[in-house]
């Protein structure tokens, strides 16, 4: 296992290099001179030589790229060209809003997608079966913008039930977060609810047809005891495995649903800093995400061997 | 739908939890901003967001009241002398910064100083004529000036004026400013909110009644909006025209609105490159026939509700600058069309920049369907606001939808946009008499005298139109029935002196 | 085929390819969700091909009198903040999303297999390098992506398109890579590389049509994908430009009124809903149909 931890982890390292050069390169295309922003209103051609000066953008491009490289194998991801807030600051402040936000949204998924799945799985076939599949299909078909727009409009426009916007971290008032976070966790969650509704329900079909779930069976044990002992246990695995995967996944859904409900996270900061053309902060950003991803992937994997003992000689 | 019916199952629950929302201390405020301010150091500082921030954070040397005349703060008097070359501002005394330094005569010397000289100053073309800051005593200070300079004075007023503490210097101000205003800074989160408490020792603490003041950063109107009706804020800015009806509607809320100092207009390519090449920007007739094809008044009542004022100039018609024997234009269709004949383009097809915000895209798609009526076919060009400035500049434009923040001072809604090698003059335009009236009106004090200067310069501006001016928007400011004492001014500042909650 | 095919092996390989066709055709045909949403796609691509026939108003048509009317006889909708009828903005911004979908899955198909192939087949250092490149884009989120390479390219319906297609390249560059590791080592493969056809050949005569089921199923999927996508985008400003409808650009203006006309906020989504349903079931069913294991 250790080799393979190894392994992973020096393909990491070209990987998050090319990664460094698509986002490098990708930004260098946008249009828009990031020191026009940052110039101000009246844009004097003083200051903006002297910026360009500043920030090194008067060099030749490959130029500018490795000393960032340099910078960022020294430990430094740079700073906000618009606020001058340095990046790891920045990450510090949203990453913990982010995980805040992504954990709340696992669990309602979980706690939605697998009674449900289990659900659907032992009622094959049945009319509860269709619905359960109805409402995943459909659960995945939501845009997460829209749904968070709808919800906005009825539960705090309308019945001003939650706050609309906002962040609470649940360390401080753990009320208050539980009353902004629900809904745009929601909005994450439903997606996500819906994968694994469907995953769970093929999972324990697959366990329900095992030799071992029948003999239990044919014991004489309660179903719900079998379905919850045997069947379900088993058939979390892979579930488990996906959830981590998903985890990665949920950072990346929640660039719209911070944005619809104003969330001061990870994936606001980057789409903000998108078109503020806030170079230093897309860069510092996009890598961290980059690293955490493939953390992520790792992890997963890990845990599918620990949980599989079978797959360890591979 | 089904995912609504999943959710109504919580709801008893959720009801009960919304019962406990927590209203704030009342020594709070809490105030909802558009947009997330960025640097928070006045010489660097170029948003219009944190110049809010400020007003609550530092204090000036003048300030401007909501009849934008000049009032006393840090400076309590100020004369003009030797023919308008020197500017000398008596201080006010026991002014203390937020690290406990006096201010003083030198602490201007060393603001000033620093505005002109740090590397990444915005603040270096607003005071460009002051030449040299002399230290006459500990509470006077002379700023010797290269020319006679009457904007400069509005330029004090805001952020050029704003003082910082020269202690601080060494270190990045941005992350931890440093002023004398009534509260001082605890703690920032970027695109969330900025947080501020009172300073105990300012030196008019008697009309500031928060211990904490914080901005939330919410870039919706309607979420804002919402945000005040559940609680969340006290206060907001920018309101959408849009949303006020239901702001009014609501009793436990209070709406205030005044016409700001910006304007919006159509900034057509005069001879900025190539593309200033077509009968638009060639021909006046045919920017007088737009001009003509819009109905300003319409165009205010059906994206603006009406709360926003339509115009045919730079300035607000509360401005002494505003020239009353120019009302704003009604709509001429015929006359826009045989302009258009006379010019010989009577169908003709032209390109709009417009950035890709709602409201920009709803104002132009007006325009689009108005001009069409008399025969201007306009495609619209969406961009981002960065990259359609960029372009601007570039001369790679036919005509943009665009507008300013506004000034006080009238010159900075004109000067630097229409006059030969102007900073911001992407049009390109040019015109000798213009530059002529417009230089005349900067190195006169006395306002009657200026207003004959800017006059002129507009009869000619009005008849060859380098910018169709269109309305003015108003600052709209929504806040709890709770909040008292805010004044609305024309710059659209929030001034926390006499605010109080009930 | 048999012209070409030196060998009697990949004959065998087409027919049976043909007889699991028949076979999966079936199976979809009985499966009645399939069904349901092969309709509702069909029904969006009809309002969309005859939009102008079906649409009550001309959709860019202003009424300055109708401004922000809720739904009535007139208008079934309502009126946007122009005072456009919003029916029929969202018969003909169909168009932007259907349009969106299918080609921006094209782009990323037609550049992601071809690069995949490459990499399956040859391996090395290519492969490598191929496979570096994919998991670099992979660890950057799609969406984040999507709104670069939209921001880069300047708003409009094409740019979100391309911005699309460009991000999913790596799902498809993945895919046919590892079901060309798994085809190559079939007999029949392995037999037309004994007899000495050209590489080009087998990739473009063998391994492709044994592999174009899982990625015509992934290709349906990612329909969905991309339309979220594009609407997500023109959301954000980046997509569809005014005058002109989109869905995605319709809830953008219409988060600004979601309180004054909120009307305006919930059509479009509801069509996003079920087109993107009509998009998953139909995925759903060819999957089930296509594939091997449930035979």
């Amino acid at each position: 296992m250790w080799s393979l931890i190894l392994r992973r982890l020096a393909v990491a390292v070209p990987t998050l290099f090319l990664v460094m050069v698509f986002v490098f390169i990708l930004q260098r295309m946008l249009p828009g001179d990031p020191l026009l922003v940052m110039a101000g209103e009246e844009r004097d051609p003083a200051v903006l030589e002297t910026l360009r000066k500043l920030y090194g953008f008067d060099r030749p491009v490959p130029v500018q790229f490795f000393i960032w490289l340099r910078e960022v194998a020294s430990g430094n991801f740079g700073s906000s060209l618009r606020t001058g807030a340095p990046v790891t600051e920045l990450i510090a402040q949203t990453l913990p809003v982010t995980i805040q936000l992504a954990v709340a949204s696992l669990l309602i998924a979980l706690a939605i997608g697998i009674p449900t799945g289990v659900l659907a799985a032992v009622k094959k076939g049945t009319w509860l079966d269709y619905v359960a599949n109805a409402i995943s299909l459909s659960g995945l078909s939501i845009p997460n913008f829209w749904l968070g727009i709808i919800l906005i409009l009825f539960v705090s426009v309308n019945l001003r039930w939650l706050p609309a916007s906002g962040f609470v971290s649940v360390f401080d008032d753990p009320l208050e977060a539980f009353r902004t976070t629900i809904m745009p966790a929601f909005v994450l969650g439903s997606g996500l609810a819906a994968t694994l509704m469907r995953h769970t329900r093929s999972a324990m079909l697959e366990v329900l047809r095992l030799d071992y779930v029948r003999t239990a069976r044919a014991k004489g044990l309660l179903e719900s005891k079998v379905i919850l002992k045997h069947a379900l246990r088993n058939a979390l695995v892979p579930i488990v495995t996906l959830s981590t995967l998903l985890f990665g996944q949920l950072l990346a859904g929640a660039v719209l649903t911070e944005q619809v409900f104003t969330i001061p996270g990870f994936g606001k900061l980057i789409v903000d800093a998108v078109f503020n053309r806030d170079y230093g902060v897309v860069q510092g950003v996009v890598l961290c995400t980059a690293i955490a991803f493939i953390l992520m992937n790792l992890v997963a994997d890990v845990l599918y061997i620990v949980i599989n003992p079978r797959l360890r000689t591979a | 739908m089904p995912t609504l019916a999943r959710l109504t199952r919580g709801w008893p629950a959720l009801a009960v939890v919304a019962l406990f929302a927590l209203p704030a201390s009342a020594a709070e405020l809490r105030i909802g901003l558009q947009e997330d301010p960025d640097i928070l150091d006045p010489h660097e500082a170029r948003t219009f967001v944190g110049r809010i921030v400020f007003n609550a954070l530092c204090d000036k040397l003048i300030d401007t009241d909501e009849k934008l005349e000049f009032v006393p703060r840090l400076a309590t008097s100020w004369t003009v002398s030797d023919g308008g070359k020197t500017l000398t501002f008596k201080l006010r005394e026991g002014v203390k910064f937020h690290d406990g330094t006096p201010f003083d005569a030198a602490a201007v010397k060393a603001n000033m100083d620093r505005a002109k000289e740090l590397k990444t100053s915005r603040r270096k073309s607003e005071v460009k004529s002051v030449a040299s800051v002399e230290v006459v005593d500990p509470l006077t200070v002379a700023f010797k000036l290269s020319e006679p300079d009457a904007p400069l004075l509005a330029q004090l007023s805001d952020r050029a004026g704003m003082m910082l503490s020269p202690a601080s210097f060494d270190k990045p101000v941005g992350p931890k400013p440093i002023c004398s205003g009534p509260y001082k800074f605890v703690e920032r989160v970027q695109n969330d909110r900025i947080v501020l408490e009172r300073f105990a020792d300012h030196w008019e603490k008697d009309k500031y009644h928060f211990d904490k003041v914080t901005f939330r950063t919410i870039p919706d109107s309607t979420v804002r909006l919402a945000n005040l009706r559940s609680g969340q804020l006290d206060m907001l800015e920018r309101l959408a025209a849009s949303d006020v009806k239901a702001a009014k509607a609501d009793k436990a809320l209070k709406v205030d609105s005044v016409v700001g100092l910006g304007y919006q207009g159509i900034t057509v390519n005069i001879n900025n490159g190539a593309r200033a090449d077509t009968p638009l920007g060639k021909d006046k007739r045919v920017r007088q026939a737009l001009s003509l094809a819009i109905d300003r008044e319409a165009l205010v009542q059906v994206v603006f509700e009406g709360l926003f004022e339509p115009t045919a100039q730079p300035f607000p018609s509360s401005s002494p600058y505003y020239d009353k024997s120019f009302p704003v234009p009604k709509r001429d269709v015929a006359k826009a069309k045989a302009l258009l004949k006379e010019a010989g383009v009577e169908k003709f097809s032209f390109e709009m920049q417009v950035a890709n915000a709602p409201v920009d895209q709803q104002v132009a798609q007006v325009i689009q369907a108005m001009a069409g009526e008399v025969g201007f076919d306009i495609k619209l060009r969406s961009s981002e606001f960065a990259t359609m400035l960029n372009a601007q500049t570039a001369g790679d434009f036919q005509s943009t939808r665009v507008g300013w923040s506004g000034r006080v001072d009238p010159d900075g809604n004109l000067h630097q946009f229409v006059t030969t090698g102007g900073g911001i003059n992407d049009t390109k335009y040019s015109n000798p008499a213009v530059d002529k009236e417009l230089n005349a009106s900067r190195i006169v004090y006395d306002v009657p005298a200026r207003k004959a200067h800017f006059d002129a310069a507009g009869r000619i501006l009005r008849d060859e139109l380098p910018i169709i001016y269109l309305y003015l928007p108003a600052w709209i400011w929504a806040s709890s029935a709770k909040v008292e004492g805010f004044v609305p001014n024309p710059d659209g500042m929030i001034r926390l002196a006499n605010v109080k909650l009930k | 085929m048999t012209a070409v095919s030196p060998i009697g092996i990949s004959t065998a390989g087409a027919e049976a390819l043909a007889q699991r066709r028949n076979r999966a055709l079936a199976k979809f045909l009985a499966n009645p969700s399939a069904l349901f949403g092969t309709v509702l796609v069909l029904t969006f691509v009809v309002l969309a091909v005859f939009a102008s026939w079906i649409a009550p108003y001309e959709p860019n048509k202003t009424n300055f009198l109708m401004l922000r009317k809720a739904p009535s006889a007139m208008h079934w909708l309502g009126t946007d903040e122009i005072g456009r009828d919003i029916l029929s903005r969202l018969i003909h911004g169909g168009i932007a999303s259907l349009y969106a979908g299918v080609v921006s899955v094209f782009i990323a198909l037609f550049v992601g297999m071809p690069i995949g192939l490459v990499a399956g087949w040859f391996g090395g250092w290519l492969d490598a390098l191929i496979s570096r490149a994919t998991d670099a884009l992979l660890a950057v989120p799609f969406l984040i992506l999507a709104i670069a390479f939209a921001a880069a390219l300047g708003p409009s319906l094409t740019n979100a398109m391309i911005a699309i297609g460009l991000s999913q390249v790596p799902i498809f560059v993945r895919l046919t890579r590892g079901q060309v590791l798994a085809v190559k080592t079939e007999d029949f493969v392995e037999g037309a590389r004994a007899v000495g056809v050209p590489n080009s050949l087998i990739l473009l005569r063998h391994i492709t049509p044994n592999i174009f089921a899982p990625l015509v199923v992934q290709a349906t999927l990612t329909v969905a994908t991309a339309i979220i996508a594009e609407a997500s985008l023109s959301f954000l400003g980046l997509g569809q430009q005014p005058p002109a409808a989109s869905w995605g650009s319709m809830l953008n203006t219409a988060k600004n009124y979601m309180d004054s006309a909120p009307w305006m906020s919930i059509s479009p989504g509801i069509a996003i809903m079920l087109v993107v349903l009509g998009f998953n079931l139909l995925g759903d069913g060819l999957r089930d149909a296509l594939d091997p294991r449930e035979q």
